[in-house]
C-alpha cells in the first residue's frame, strides 16, 4: 500500500491537480503505456505510471476504476486533460524521472515489489 | 423495451472521432452507478463498453451503442457500419490486431479489445457481415443485486 504522499516524495513528483487528497492508497501499481493493457489487467484502486499523456489516459483510467496517474519522463498532459481529470477526481502526478528509475523506486518501497506489478 | 427492462438509452458513435472516444462508455458507468448496481457489475460493463466503443471509432464509419438495463442484467447491443470482420475467431484471439500507427500511438490497438469484452461478459455474440458491418451483443449479469 502506497499513499500519493508518498508518490510524490520518491519520484519528486508534481501534483497536476492541486487539491486531491493526497492520503489515497494504492494497494498496487500498474506500468503502461498501452491502455488496453491497463483495461485488460490493471486491478480497481492502482496507481498507474505510463508516459502517455492524451484523454485516453484518464478516460480509462475511470473506467477501470483506477486510483491515479503519474506521468513519467517529464510528460505532460494538456489543460483539457487535467480538467478531465479534475471531473472526474483522479489525481495526476508528473515526475521528470524515467519510467525505469520510478517503477524502481517504487519498487523498492513495496520492498519485495510483491504488491505491484 | 423488454418488460423488466428499468433503463434503455441509445448512444451514436462516430467512426473516427478519437477526440471524443470513451464518452459513452462513461455516461455508461454513469448511469449504472446512479442506478445502484454494485461496483463489480458497474466496472465490467464499463470496461467491455469501453472497447467496443474504441472498435466502433477504431474501424467502422458509424455505431450505434444501446443499453438495456433490467435488474438482472445489463445488455449493450453495438451495432456498426463498417468492412466488418473477416475472420471472428481470428479477431477474438489476444494479440491480434489490424490496428493502425496511429490507433497504438494513443495506446489501443494491442489485439485485446474484443477478447477483453469477452472477459467482462457472461455473454458475447459477435456477428459481422464483411462490408456491411458488425453487431455485439453484450450481457452482464448482476448475480441478483437488484437496484
Amino acid at each position: 500500500m502506497i499513499v500519493l504522499k508518498d508518490v510524490l516524495a520518491l519520484l519528486n513528483g508534481e501534483l497536476l491537480t492541486p487539491g486531491s487528497p493526497l492520503e489515497v492508497a494504492c494497494p498496487k501499481v500498474f506500468a503502461s503505456d498501452l491502455m488496453s493493457d491497463v483495461l485488460t489487467s490493471a486491478e480497481p484502486g492502482s496507481l498507474l505510471l505510463t508516459g502517455l499523456a492524451n484523454p485516453h489516459v484518464v478516460c480509462t483510467c475511470s473506467v477501470a476504476d483506477l486510483a491515479a496517474v503519474v506521468f513519467v519522463q517529464g510528460k505532460r498532459p494538456g489543460p483539457e486533460v487535467v480538467d478531465q481529470a479534475r471531473s472526474k477526481n483522479l489525481p495526476l502526478i508528473a515526475t521528470k524521472m524515467p519510467m525505469f528509475e520510478a517503477c524502481s523506486r517504487l519498487a523498492v518501497f513495496f520492498k519485495d515489489g510483491s504488491h505491484g506489478r | 423495451m423488454a418488460a423488466e427492462d428499468v433503463y434503455r438509452q441509445e448512444f451514436p458513435v462516430k467512426g473516427g472521432d478519437f477526440a471524443k472516444a470513451g464518452t459513452v462508455a462513461c455516461r455508461i458507468k454513469e448511469l449504472l452507478k446512479d442506478l445502484g448496481f454494485d461496483a463489480k457489475t458497474v466496472r465490467r460493463a464499463a470496461i467491455a463498453a469501453y472497447e467496443a466503443e474504441m472498435n466502433v471509432i477504431m474501424y467502422a464509419w458509424q455505431g450505434r451503442m444501446d443499453l438495456a438495463v433490467s435488474p438482472q442484467e445489463v445488455r449493450i447491443t453495438v451495432d456498426d457500419q463498417g468492412p466488418g470482420i473477416a475472420d471472428i475467431e481470428l479477431a477474438m484471439t489476444e494479440g491480434y490486431s489490424t490496428a493502425t500507427r496511429e490507433m497504438r500511438e494513443l495506446g489501443f490497438g494491442a489485439g485485446m479489445g474484443l477478447p477483453n469484452i469477452k472477459r467482462n461478459s457472461d455473454v458475447f455474440h459477435v456477428d459481422s457481415q464483411m462490408g456491411q458491418g458488425t453487431r455485439l451483443e453484450i450481457i452482464i449479469r448482476t448475480n441478483g443485486h437488484k437496484p
